[in-house]
């Protein structure tokens, strides 16, 4: 009975297969269909969007909290700061604050805040805003996370009035126009209770005052800002800013020859590669801008705390300037920043970068630590570490000099570096061991390393990147942490420091601060090999012209102000929106179509073909 | 009567009896990595704190406020007792780099993730089953070498590669052929209800289409291989002297005592389907567990780090219970 049953069912099938394929062509159409959609739907957008590819997830939405670059740039065009920095030079220039004095005992500051500025919400901005901000840093721990080295050296902040800030320090400070917190409303944070968790991005649109206002949020997906049409220094031209989360930059540069972003941030710069692909592609322009980091060698000086406990394991032979000075003269900086950096780079010498003109120092002709391997051997030589028969250099107790040098594992740049650092020292006799690790933190800060590949981003104020070389930055013991870099501690570069610091003449101080570079550079702890580019692209058919900073020649991602998003305007013919051509889904379509359709046939081709057999 | 009351007694005893092992087994697993993703995430180098605020300039005063927030400076064993005690009640913790409680960014992440790998795990397993069987059916034959293949080499092709594949051809476009799937992310941004979900549809193409030709392979080969021993069976050949057709024959006789490997390659990739799969999520920059595993192990951000290793050992060791618990369901011999 069962078999004939069964059988019977199996008759009574040959219509189902057609049946079922109609209903799997049919329903893969409209799936296929659908899935179009959302592109024609995005046409229809009549807002002009810029959209930005990042590679950085967001950390917070609070100012009190944000510290990532992408974070940081994103609170910048939220809420203004006291003064912006210049997109020429990065001199202060005006923001909330309209003009600032200090006094003449230089413990005061003065700043009149503008009258012209409102919140996002109607709500006037006051030097009481400013205030509060301020005096929330400085006394609650977890709103100092992010910014509280601003405030560490104030003592009192006041506003007498609504367009009046007042500052009081414990002793003078020539940052005080390089503030960088931002100045949030008051009467919204207020409410705020646990300022260590509270990350801004719950409730749309975030009040602000700056160029654009948070309208969105997604984490790892997205940020959406609406440009703030009543912001004091004019609306921005894009309605509409969108920062887009690539992890995979291969991915975001795609993403940018198709449309869907109008520009791939410079953080992490294109890579050379990249860069290529992208050269001469209709429509999108390569923006090689001088960076704002430098790439460096570092010596470990022998780690020591402010006690005066020595630790770690250095080699001792790096105490000896000479030595240091060999290493450094044979290194050829042109060959890296052709080989590695492959001309996206400019050869360093000073601390801080030439796009710093301002601050920019470079050693003299007699001064400078140039290529020379001939006198880096003299220099060996002389410091009596001389060549034995196998060619190695050897001290006073038969050891030979091989180096050991931290590298980060996921910096390609250290690694191919390195190599070349093996090469050249090799032929001065000198081995060299990289350890390229994933966390170079630990072994650095417990100073157990010789050598480092060292580097930093430099701010328009160049009192942070200077700071970290002082003995005041050392670890105050060996179990302590601290700011320093490299435990250098020189009496001389710290006094010129302290001057820079006092000092408010800005060409005055400005002197001081290429006293200090050049101080640093004569100790020879740290050689500048280069400043890598930030290499970044744009769709010149979405965006028509930006700001880069320095105006000139520099970079649009992660300037020292909002100058490149809030002077963005949009291409005429740019569909910023960022969907791919109406032709794009017309194939689509049909492709999809043409596929189901024929996976359709195919099925119902092979049913009917074997069904004589299953029979 | 009396019989049937015996028969429950021989079945029902040793089955409950077999399932109560396994679930206790289960419990002893979850403590087990509970305290080992403690001290397990431990040995990884790096002081959070120093990383976190690395290349900032911070006071040694702030560093030591942040080891207090994050009870970093208690001694090791006060912080065990303090995330075993919280972890019981749900608390997974505070993230370091975001600042947010653990459960809040891994409750944000896992249903992005569930969509990805879930829609493709329920495709690759259809897919791999089907195939399989049917290669294994046929075997020797054109389709099944070509099946076999097809299989193989995509299984061997890297999921980024491919993924970065497809995104140039069917994102980007070739030569004249524009693109028409999004290069990454889950949503356009900005849409909501059924545009919404059409619009995270459209972004769902192209990476649940490399998870799928990447792993379908591997249950195709489990599936066929299963089969294939069950293929010379005296009871295949009973089935077929009945006057079976062939068809049923395989679906009705031969696929369900073939499937107690295929079963366990399902559940064990039902567990994975939590975890994400990291180099998928990360070229199609989907927002989910994996990527935020690979950024918790950055930093190291340890409460977020401990929380998705908890979550997804949690995920396998369900599975494989369940795998347990079906098995004597499907194959009598089991469990006895």
């Amino acid at each position: 009975m069962s078999t004939q049953d069964q059988h019977g069912r199996g008759r009574s099938r040959p219509d189902r297969p057609r049946h079922r394929s109609a209903r799997l062509v049919a329903a893969a159409l409209t799936v296929s269909a659908a899935l179009a959609l959302p592109q024609q739907a995005e046409a229809k957008e009549s807002d002009a969007v810029l959209t930005v590819a990042v590679a950085q997830s967001v950390d917070s939405l609070s100012p009190f909290l944000a510290t990532r670059l992408v974070s940081t740039s994103i609170n910048r065009l939220m809420y203004e700061y006291l003064t912006d920095y210049d997109a020429g030079d990065a001199h202060p220039v005006p923001g909330l604050a309209t003009r600032w004095k200090p006094s003449a005992d230089k413990l005061t500051w003065t700043y009149t805040i503008r009258s012209d500025a409102t919140w996002s919400d109607g709500r006037k901005v006051t030097a009481e805003d400013a205030a509060w901000t301020f005096n929330k840093m400085m006394t609650d721990d977890k709103a100092a996370t992010a910014n509280g080295s601003f405030v560490a050296n104030f003592r009192k902040v006041t506003a007498p009035d609504a367009t009046t800030l007042v500052i009081e320090l414990k002793k003078p400070q020539a940052t005080m126009t390089a503030l960088d917190v931002p100045i949030v409303p008051e009467h919204v944070w207020e409410k705020v209770g646990d300022f260590g968790t509270f990350n801004n991005d719950k409730s749309f649109p975030v009040v602000g005052d700056g160029p654009f206002v948070l309208t969105g949020y997604k984490p790892d997906s997205y940020v959406r800002l609406k440009a703030n049409k009543n912001f004091w220094r004019g609306a921005p031209k894009f309605d509409e800013l969108v920062f887009r989360y690539y992890k995979d930059q291969d991915a975001a540069v795609a993403a940018l020859r198709k449309g869907e972003v109008s520009i791939v941030a410079g953080s992490p710069s294109l890579t050379p590669a990249q860069a290529a692909s992208l050269q001469g592609v209709k429509d999108i322009k390569v923006n090689d801008a001088p960076g704002r980091r430098f790439y460096a060698i570092a010596t470990n000086p022998g780690a020591r705390a402010r006690n005066g406990q020595k630790f770690g394991d250095g080699d001792p032979s790096l105490l000896d300037e000479r030595v240091r000075h060999a290493l450094f003269m044979a290194v050829d900086r042109r060959t890296l920043v052709d080989k590695v950096f492959q001309g996206h780079a400019v050869e360093g010498q000073g601390y801080i970068p030439p796009r710093f003109s301002t601050y920019f120092w470079k050693p003299s002709a007699t001064q400078e630590l140039a290529y020379d391997p001939a006198k880096a051997a003299r220099l060996l030589d002389q410091a009596g570490y001389r060549e034995n028969a196998d060619g190695k250099r050897v001290g006073k107790d038969g050891k030979p000099l091989t180096y050991r040098m931290l590298c980060h594992a996921t910096d390609p740049n250290d690694k191919a570096v390195g190599q070349y650092l093996k090469e050249w020292w090799g032929k001065l006799g000198i081995g060299l061991t990289l350890d390229c690790l994933d966390n170079v933190t630990d072994p650095w800060l417990a100073g157990r390393y010789d050598l480092a590949f060292d580097g930093w981003s430099v701010n328009p104020d160049p009192d942070f990147v200077l700071s970290i070389h002082t003995c005041a930055a050392l670890p105050a013991t060996p179990k302590d942490t601290a700011a320093t870099d490299n435990f250098i501690c020189d009496r001389t570069y710290d006094d010129l420091y302290a001057r820079q610091l006092a000092e408010y003449d800005p060409v005055e101080r400005a002197a001081l601060v290429k006293q200090a570079e050049s101080r640093l550079y004569d100790l020879g702890y740290m050689n500048v090999m280069a400043y890598p580019n930030a290499v970044e692209a744009y769709r010149t058919d979405q965006i028509a012209s930006i700001t880069t900073m320095p105006r000139k020649a520099g970079n649009i991602y992660g300037q020292d102000g909002y100058w490149s998003w809030w002077s963005a305007v949009p291409a005429d013919s740019g569909d910023s929106s960022g969907g791919s051509s109406s032709t794009g889904v017309v194939v689509g379509i049909v492709a999809g179509v043409v596929v189901l359709v024929g996976a359709g046939v195919v099925l119902g081709l092979r049913r009917r073909a074997t069904a004589e057999d299953r029979e | 009567m009396e019989p049937a009351r015996e028969l429950r007694t021989h079945a029902g005893t040793p089955y409950l009896r077999y399932a109560a092992g396994k679930a206790g087994g289960a419990a002893v697993s979850l403590l087990a990595v509970l305290v080992t993703s403690f001290f397990l995430f431990r040995l990884i180098p790096g002081d959070p704190v120093k990383f976190m605020t690395g290349g900032r300039p911070v006071s040694a005063a702030q560093l030591a406020a942040y080891r207090r927030e994050f009870g970093l400076d208690l001694p090791l064993w006060q912080q065990f007792t303090d995330y075993c005690g919280k972890a019981l009640t749900g608390d997974l913790g505070t993230s370091y780099q975001f600042r947010a409680p653990v459960i809040d960014r891994i409750t944000e992440a896992l249903p992005n993730t569930l969509l990805l790998t879930g829609t493709a795990f329920v495709l690759y397993t259809v897919l791999g089953i089907v195939l399989g069987t049917r290669s294994a059916w046929r075997h020797g034959r054109l389709g099944d070498r070509l099946n076999t293949g097809v299989a193989l080499t995509l299984y061997s092709i890297p999921s980024f590669w491919l993924g970065l594949l497809l995104i140039i051809v069917f994102a980007v476009g070739v030569g004249p052929v524009p693109g028409v799937f999004p290069t990454g992310g889950m949503e356009s941004g900005g849409k909501e209800g059924f545009a919404y979900a059409v619009d995270v549809a459209h972004h769902l193409v192209l990476p649940v289409i490399t998870l799928v030709a990447v792993e379908y392979g591997q249950t195709l080969l489990v599936t066929r291989s299963a089969l294939l021993d069950e293929m010379g069976s005296d009871y295949l050949t009973t089935a077929r002297a009945k006057g079976l057709r062939d068809d049923l024959v395989r679906r009705r006789h031969a696929v369900p005592n073939a499937l107690l490997p295929t079963v366990t390659l399902v559940f064990v990739n039902l567990g994975r389907t939590v975890a994400g799969v990291i180099l998928v999520e990360t070229v199609f920059s989907w927002p989910g567990l994996g990527g935020l595993f690979y950024q918790a192990l950055s930093v190291p951000d340890l409460p977020l780090v401990q929380g998705l290793f908890f979550v997804f050992a949690s995920a396998v060791i369900l599975m494989n219970t369940l795998a347990d618990l079906i098995y004597p369901l499907l194959d009598p011999r089991v469990g006895r």
